[in-house]
């Protein structure tokens, strides 16, 4: 046995093993662990196929952006009350056979694909920064740019869902408007005081 | 020797290494101490040994000594781990600095910017799971307010290196210095440090920008929980990244182990010494700004760097482009 297929297969173990590991760990903080040492040991791969740009941007993204936004996540909803004996339903487990057996096929495809079509040749070659830059930037611009698109659309819709209904005082603009309106209907407002009202409610 | 190239040299270099770092560690601390001690007008450490030099080895055989005591309400194997977490990635980044020419302290890869970059993401982990495992508020809250943090510097540091990535036209640190510089270049990249040198304050978590571990606060923040030889590896990651990010500094902005207007630049035993030359002055910038400048509150923290740092670290990045296209 050579070298190469040594490292590969004890990188292997480790990464399978660590996945083993995200699934089966009651602690969400420990699975989210497991999932960090899983997309270290993808990116040691990559370093053994020469494609250091690919392990260094794994690395950066999903290492050092994404579990962190896990454990985020994790860290302020808390992690000790999730029910996880209610999960096990039954139209889970069928749910589950489904998904399995559609990540069967895809695997199936992509072995066969090697022998069925004929692999782009050089499309990373190597995994060079310039060569990817080259392919990003001229054949997959318009995909790029979507993505950039969808991603700002995305950041702008977390926000102004996170926002939620205004509370709080009313601001300026908001009571010119009301005084304009009193004055069209020749009312007048009732004097109200913040600071009494506040009090009141707190009572 | 397939086996001396491939294992002994590099775990030769690297021990050797670690054992610069860890001492380079002790000493800084007393170099601090004094400094910020001539800062006050008072004398600073000055009892262990001549003007106080033992002073770092009776503080490491104190930690070493003291009880090792774990809590009963923390998560056991995660908080073994934090302290450790912490310190490896400090050490991990110097394998791609050149220390002379054509010398990197462990090994050229062809993506030394990227190597920092990944290393400074996975950077924050120690104290996140620090805060995390020792189930007390004022921890996570410390590890809250630091991932935060050194997540959001890291943003404007980023568009900073890829400015300087652009103009040195290669992602290797050691091609970096080989290939010199314009004279607008080097007036273009100083212009910037001061604002760089405020992110790796925020990155380094030090002080003005400690707010992860504010004693008046979150009484010691991430670190509320430990003691003896593990805050001993806190403080060490802390001031080993201080180290690191003061060699990077020097490397990107300052021509590392190069003396100016390339002077002997063939003796390679100088570069070490170079480097840790400006490595020196650089740390001195650190304790004078901690013994200077007060500390902000933490909405003023992350404002100024989403207002104010980011937006200047984009138009700095897309001027830089601009001029790398129109005079390289």
């Amino acid at each position: 046995m050579s070298w190469p297929i040594l490292f590969f297969i004890l990188v292997g173990a480790l990464s399978i093993a660590t996945a083993v590991g995200v699934v089966s760990s009651r602690q969400p903080i420990h699975s989210a662990l497991f999932l960090l040492v899983n997309f270290i040991t993808l990116a040691i791969m990559y370093v053994s196929l020469e494609a250091q740009f690919l392990a260094a941007v794994q690395v950066i993204i999903y290492a050092g952006g994404i579990v962190i936004l896990i454990l985020f996540v994790i860290m302020l909803m808390g992690s000790e009350d999730v029910p996880v004996d209610r999960i096990d339903s039954s139209w889970a487990s069928i749910a589950a056979l489904g998904l399995g057996m559609l990540m069967a096929a895809t695997l199936l495809y992509s072995f066969m694909a090697d022998f069925l079509f004929q692999a782009e040749p050089n499309t990373l070659a190597g995994g060079a920064p310039y060569a990817i830059g080259m392919t990003l930037f001229t054949r997959y611009i318009l995909a790029i740019e979507m993505v950039a698109i969808l991603l700002l659309v995305a950041l702008i819709g977390a926000l102004l869902l996170a926002r939620g209904p205004r509370t709080g005082p009313k601001t300026g603009a908001e009571l010119h408007a009301e005084e304009e309106e009193a004055d069209a209907a020749g009312t007048t407002i009732p004097y109200v005081d913040d600071e009494t009202t506040v009090m009141a409610a707190a009572e | 020797m397939d086996w001396l190239n491939l294992l002994i040299i590099p775990l030769a270099r690297s021990v050797a290494l670690i054992l610069v770092l860890l001492t380079a560690f002790a000493y800084l601390t007393w170099f601090e101490r004094k400094l910020l001690g001539r800062f006050h007008v008072r004398y600073g450490p000055n009892r262990a040994g001549p003007k106080g030099l033992l002073q770092p080895v009776a503080d490491a055989v104190k930690a070493i000594f003291k009880e090792e005591f774990i809590p009963d309400h923390v998560d056991k194997p995660i908080y073994v781990l934090g302290p450790a977490l912490a310190l490896i990635p400090a050490l991990v980044i110097w394998a791609v600095i050149p220390i002379a020419k054509n010398v990197p302290a462990i090994a050229d890869v062809n993506i030394g910017f990227l190597w920092i970059l990944a290393v400074a993401g996975v950077e924050s982990y120690g104290l996140i799971l620090a805060g995390w495992s020792s189930n007390n508020n004022y921890s996570l809250l410390g590890a809250l307010r630091s991932s935060a943090q050194m997540i959001s510097y890291e943003l404007p540091m980023g568009m900073f290196l890829v400015s300087i990535l652009m103009l040195a036209g290669s992602f290797s640190l050691v091609e970096l210095l080989n290939s010199g510089r314009a004279w607008w270049e080097w007036l273009w990249l100083w212009a910037m440090f001061p604002l760089f040198f405020i992110c790796i304050l925020a990155e380094t978590n030090r002080s003005p920008f400690d707010l992860p571990e504010t004693e008046n606060e979150l009484v010691a923040g991430y670190q509320t929980e430990y003691g003896g030889i593990k805050f001993s590896l806190f403080m060490m990651a802390e001031y080993i990244n201080m180290i690191t990010t003061s060699a990077i500094m020097a490397t990107l902005f300052f021509g590392g182990w190069r003396l100016p207007f390339g002077l002997l630049q063939n003796v390679q035993i100088l570069g070490p010494f170079v480097l840790a030359f400006k490595v020196i002055l650089l740390l001195f910038l650190f304790v004078w700004v901690r013994a200077s400048v007060g500390r902000p509150r933490y909405d003023q923290l992350m404002g100024f760097t989403w207002k104010i740092l980011l937006p200047i670290s984009i138009g700095y990045m897309m001027i830089t482009s601009i001029l790398v296209v129109l005079f390289k």
